[in-house]
């Protein structure tokens, strides 16, 4: 459903992106994992067509995002990182707007439009300013804005940056359940939970390059299921362990202060690049 | 429903929200021209045989279309670095020729708009002119060039303040030196040869003829129509620059 070979990007002295090549299912959600400035929004914009690849090539079911880029947009939907809502119409005249700049009739806008409105449970604005509006349900109608023309992939930069736990799970579960309708999802985000819960397999990228490719299970078991973690000299240090009994026979061991965890993504990868993803 | 007219009609949803605001805005200085110039150092004077209010008006509505044309290229600098809805407009299946033109006419729109308040001072002032098909070709004319040019340069710049700068070193001087207050064949010849390069000298020029019910300076509106031509296929071809 998404393809990118040997993509390349490069901002004047910077190389965002050094020849990255990925392929995600058709109804999968894939998420792309790496700290800030490690090239997930960049790779978004150039399979959005908002950007152009210095070298490589794209394709979104089937269409090449460059030589095609019409039909290619046409396959997906974008929620950006930044709010790019119409702060001056209202949440109606927003989703309108988006239905027909890709060719929508209006009766079946109108329809469309209270259809999302309701699955993101948001009708009672529906004539509401956007700008009166809290960060969340912002959030929430820029999602359901990119579902307006039924896009079969979705695009979403960090969904839940700068939201609340509780929105921030509210909006896991609209993600979910918009996977569940059949829709392919591509989510970029620093957030190592959300990946965990969310996604059916997860890429690392580090300064441009994807550094690992695997479902969370896979990348997790490979580091071992349980994790110490101790200060010493003022540094962390984390051991990992097949199992619990193993971890706890250390403790007895050692007598030092761990604290004892489950393995998490953060840990896989801090073990390849020597960094946190949040940073 | 094209994307053509999805851009066109935002723009116009936006400006009936801000209708008493813009309508304010947009009647404010040309107000101004006319009590100062017209009513106040004007009184008493004749241009060409006609009063000064009658040779102002015409002027005041090539200067005041060619303003309000040109700041659509603020709304498109804020729909771009503020709200970011540039993005949202990039990311869907619309063509370039489909954006600039969205844009330009909502540019000629705000033109039009502006103008129609400037002719019905011009109704209440008792100042007769002629309203013929030639005025609304000239000033139609104008809008376009000045939107073109509106939707080209804001696809250029990197910010807010890079768009005050072009309007305050093309657009600002213009008004003032392209035959809106006072007859360019006035002027000394080297400067009448500069002031020759100013599309809004020939705007002012064949709207002025046409209020006046003189013949109409074809030159002038041939030099217009290409100029237009050229901004727009240069606003066309500047869009993808304003990709990453």
């Amino acid at each position: 459903m998404i393809r990118f070979e040997k993509l390349c990007k490069r901002y004047k002295q910077l190389e965002a992106l050094k020849g990255v090549s990925l392929s995600v299912n058709e109804g999968e959600l894939f998420a792309y994992l790496g700290p800030n400035g490690s090239g997930k929004t960049t790779t978004i914009k150039i399979l959005t067509c908002l950007a152009v690849p210095t070298a490589g090539d794209a394709w979104l079911n089937g269409f090449h995002t460059e030589k095609e880029s019409i039909q290619a947009k046409r396959q997906c939907g974008l929620v950006p990182q930044n709010v790019n809502l119409d702060n001056e119409l209202t949440v109606r005249e927003n989703l309108d707007f988006h239905g027909k700049l890709f060719r929508m009739p209006r009766r079946e806008r109108t329809k469309r439009i209270f259809e999302l409105l309701e699955y993101i449970e948001i009708e009672d604005r529906m004539n509401s300013p956007v700008k009166s509006l809290s960060g969340g349900l912002r959030r929430r109608v820029m999602i359901a804005r990119a579902l307006m023309h039924w896009p079969k992939i979705l695009f979403l930069d960090e969904p839940t940056v700068g939201l609340d736990p509780a929105i921030r799970r509210r909006i896991w579960s609209l993600i979910k359940k918009i996977q569940q309708g059949g829709t392919t999802i591509f989510l970029t985000t620093h957030y190592i939970e959300e990946a965990e819960f969310l996604a059916d397999r997860v890429a690392f990228l580090d300064e441009g390059t994807i550094v690992a490719l695997d479902t969370p299970q896979h990348l997790i078991e490979a580091m071992g299921a349980w994790a110490l973690d101790r200060v010493c000299d003022g540094d962390m240090e984390t051991f990992y362990f097949r199992d619990r009994e193993e971890a706890q026979k250390h403790i007895a061991e050692h007598k030092a202060g761990f604290s004892l965890r489950r393995v998490n993504l953060e840990d896989v990868f801090i073990s390849l690049t020597g960094k946190k993803v949040m940073t | 429903m094209s994307a053509m007219f999805a851009i066109y009609q935002r723009e116009l949803l936006i400006l009936r929200k801000r209708f008493f605001r813009q309508l304010a805005s947009m009647s404010v200085s040309p107000l101004l021209y006319l009590v100062a110039f017209g009513l106040g150092m004007g009184r008493g004077v004749t241009v060409g045989g006609h009063s000064y209010l009658q040779f102002l008006i015409p002027g005041l509505v090539a200067m005041n279309s060619m303003i309000q044309a040109f700041a659509i290229a603020s709304e498109i600098n804020i729909a771009r670095f503020y709200w970011h809805i540039f993005e949202e407009i990039q990311a869907a299946p619309v063509r370039n020729i489909s954006y600039v033109t969205g844009e330009v006419l909502a540019g000629i729109t705000r033109a039009l708009f502006s103008v129609a308040l400037i002719i019905l001072i011009a109704i209440l002032s008792g100042v007769t002119l002629s309203y013929n098909l030639y005025f609304w070709f000239a000033l139609v004319l104008n809008s376009f060039v000045f939107a073109s040019l509106a939707v080209g340069l804001a696809m250029l710049v990197k910010s807010h303040s890079d768009q005050a700068l072009l309007t305050n070193f093309f657009i600002t001087p213009m008004a003032f030196l392209g035959g809106t207050f006072f007859p360019v064949d006035k002027m000394p010849e080297w400067a009448q040869h500069i002031l020759f390069f100013l599309p809004l000298t020939h705007a002012s020029k064949a709207i002025r003829a046409a209020a006046f019910g003189d013949p109409p300076p074809f030159s002038s509106y041939l030099l217009l129509a290409s100029l237009g031509a050229v901004f727009f296929f240069l606003a066309f071809h500047w869009v993808n620059r304003a990709r990453e």
